[in-house]
């Protein structure tokens, strides 16, 4: 592999792990620091990209706006829709065990599947990316980079460095991340902690709705597409350390590394790949890269 | 007592009845859930609609359906092909879209001496080692739109070819059929490229080809997998230095979500959106009328021809079902006026069948030419 060839692997590599994150940072946001194993997680990353792809004429007719406006609709209403799912079924769950919560996100997923399935049918569809984002750079002799995944790379560092002022440096940050270690204290200092859960799994919601709408244009919508990305968005929290967004952003470069340069030097074995790298870290560090915090 | 007389009499009598008004069952194990939910409600459509066509009989028999959602779940294939065999003792089974779930009814239906018609599912080893007297299949086997490419690469001067799929049988298979030609003609396939399924992150991949540089890229994914790799490789403006080929299921069901990235791209399979034949066009118009609102793509034409094909073995032994080996006779030999044109199976069950040459013009699978006439599987392992 000559020299250019290796950058543009690792561009491949940091834009996919860019865009993981996104998803699991809202995982690691709602299993960290509330303690639900959820299951959905992927369902959500569905629901924002088939609002991206069912939206778009709406808004366009409605509100006048483009690609971005329909992205904004979405993060609305995903998040009002976690917070209405907070109240309606995971409430009930924090004091429940792990097997039932389990039970419960995974009946969502089937819910959702079939909702999805009644209310747009079962094909494929597209979305165009916004025409000022459509165009390309020139990378090596023969391949260009499609500008819309730098977009994608963009919306993602965006929202990571938000995550980070917010997690530590404002009141909210600070309140979320004492909820997380001590519920009862925190309750009794006076903080309306079911308010304060409501409103983070909001976030989470509306986390991985972004990743789902902005991924539309370059992955489609598609049956199944939530299932895809729960089970590495799960990797990428558990070798983490669960609640750790900075463990979240390290781990999913670090998949996005495993992952991209895995599929080019030992085909092979690709898909497994990550899994071996996920055990052998929990062999040395059981709690993952960072705990909590 | 008596009442016992009467009921036992009542029993007898029904029984009775059943018998004299045989009718033909038939079960559809097919998908109508998941991604591949709506393939399977087609192809129930399709055979419907040869049936309606006839009357609503076969051979002078009423037919009656049973229908299994086989959720694409091999591991359920034993288990619902039983349902319809036991339970509903069908005499004729239709399924499945999934390759994995036809092998395990390949396996059951075997066993019971149920006949089975597959409707789809590509995999090579149905009519190669699984292939059995009572098994047929009216859609097609992985290798062949693979090897119908080969012949068309080389007459188009490429040299050297990439091939790329999803680390799995049925891409496995098509990318051998495409080697296989390729190769016997002087190119060369330098790399073959997977990715884990059901992965759809090209672009390290795409990084590859691009470094590799080769002649020609033949690609088999199917569904939404096709419509990222297809956007993917538009995207990465591969398509403008390295043409890219595929098997027909790159571009079938597809092309609405791929949009103008498919632009162009050649395609080989054993059906086409404008082939324009009198019986290709009366069998569009009669499916539209039908069900106007169900496309009419190379999985309607498959299962069509699926209740052609036992119309034919029904035919042959006067709608008398349990003359079974003679209707398998005469469904082997039979002549299906498909289509996609007529086609004869295989010994071991496969059409043998002319693959078109198709490429995507204004969001239609447009026929180019025959690929190649009458190509019969191999049929590698199989022992009839």
């Amino acid at each position: 592999m000559d020299v250019a060839t290796y950058l543009i692997q690792c561009l491949n590599a940091v834009q996919y792990g860019l865009l993981l994150f996104l998803v699991a940072s809202g995982l690691t946001l709602i299993f960290g620091i509330m303690g639900i194993i959820n299951l959905a997680h992927g369902s959500f990353y569905m629901i924002g990209a088939y609002m991206a792809f069912a939206l778009q004429p709406l808004v366009a007719q409605y509100l006048g706006g483009g690609f971005i406006t329909t992205v904004l609709v979405c993060i609305v209403l995903a998040a009002l829709l976690g917070y209405f799912l907070e109240w309606a079924f995971y409430s009930y769950l924090y004091t429940r065990d792990h097997l039932q919560q389990v039970l419960m996100t995974y009946g969502l997923i089937l819910v959702f599947e079939e909702l999805r399935s009644i209310i747009i049918d079962n094909d494929v569809h597209g979305v165009s990316a916004p025409e000022w984002l459509s165009g390309s750079i020139q990378l090596g002799d023969l391949m260009t980079y499609p500008t819309y995944r730098l977009f994608i790379s963009a919306v993602c560092i965006i929202v990571a460095v938000f995550m980070y002022w917010l997690l530590s440096r404002t009141r909210l940050g600070m309140m979320i991340r004492a909820g997380a270690s001590n519920r009862e204290m925190i309750n009794s200092l006076g903080i309306d902690i079911n308010q304060l859960f409501r409103v983070v799994f909001a976030l989470g919601v509306a986390l991985a709705a972004l990743a789902g709408a902005i991924a539309v244009p370059v992955s489609s919508v598609y049956p199944g597409m939530g299932n895809a990305v729960i089970i590495i968005s799960f990797v990428v929290v558990v070798i983490g350390g669960i609640g750790s967004i900075k463990g979240a952003f390290i781990a999913a470069m670090l998949i996005g590394f495993v992952d991209t340069f895995g599929q080019i030097l030992f085909p092979q074995v690709a898909g497994v790949l990550v899994y071996i790298m996920m055990a052998t870290i929990l062999l040395f560090k059981p709690e993952g890269l960072f705990k909590q915090g | 007592m008596k009442k016992l007389k009467i009921l036992a009499t009542a029993t007898l009598f029904t029984v009775a009845c059943a018998q004299a008004s045989a009718t033909v069952k038939v079960g559809f194990m097919l998908p109508y859930s998941g991604a591949y939910g709506t393939i399977g409600q087609t192809i129930e459509n399709a055979f419907k609609l040869y049936v309606e066509e006839q009357g609503g009989k076969l051979a002078g028999q009423d037919i009656q359906y049973f229908r299994v959602d086989d959720e694409s779940n091999p591991s359920k294939g034993p288990d619902n092909a039983n349902r319809l065999i036991k339970r509903d003792q069908v005499d004729v089974l239709v399924g499945s879209v999934h390759s994995g779930v036809a092998m395990a009814l390949a396996k059951a239906a075997k066993d019971a001496g149920v006949t089975l018609i597959i409707p789809n599912a590509g995999a090579d080893a149905i009519t190669g080692p699984l292939c059995s007297k009572g098994v047929f299949r009216t859609s097609f086997s992985n290798w062949q739109p693979g090897y119908a490419m080969g012949p068309v690469a080389i007459d188009k001067g490429y040299k050297t070819a990439v091939t790329i799929t999803w680390n799995y049988a049925a891409g496995q298979e098509s990318t051998d059929g495409f080697k296989e030609a390729f190769e016997e003609k002087g190119g060369k396939v330098i790399r073959h490229l997977t990715v884990p399924f059901p992965t759809v992150e090209f672009q390290p991949l795409l990084t590859e080809i691009a470094s590799i540089k080769p002649d020609v890229v033949y690609a088999f994914f199917a569904g939404s997998g096709a419509v990222k790799f297809v956007q993917d490789y538009a995207g990465a403006n591969l398509a403008a230095n390295i043409p890219l080929v595929g098997s027909g299921f790159l571009t079938d069901g597809t092309l609405e979500a791929q949009g103008a990235s498919a632009d162009g791209l050649l395609t080989t399979l054993h059906y086409a959106d404008n082939l324009n034949t009198p019986r290709d066009n009366a069998f569009r118009a009669s499916f539209s009328k039908r069900y106007p609102s169900n496309p009419i793509d190379v999985y309607a034409m498959q299962g069509y021809d699926a209740a052609q094909l036992l119309d034919a073995g029904l035919k042959a032994v006067g709608g008398d079902i349990k003359k079974r080996d003679q209707m398998h006779e005469a469904m082997s030999n039979a002549v299906v006026d498909s289509p996609r044109g007529q086609f004869k199976l295989s010994a071991a069950g496969n059409p043998i069948q002319d693959i078109y040459l198709r490429q995507v013009k204004n969001g239609k699978n447009e026929i180019v030419k025959v690929a190649v006439e009458k190509l019969a599987d191999p049929a590698r392992g199989c022992k009839l």
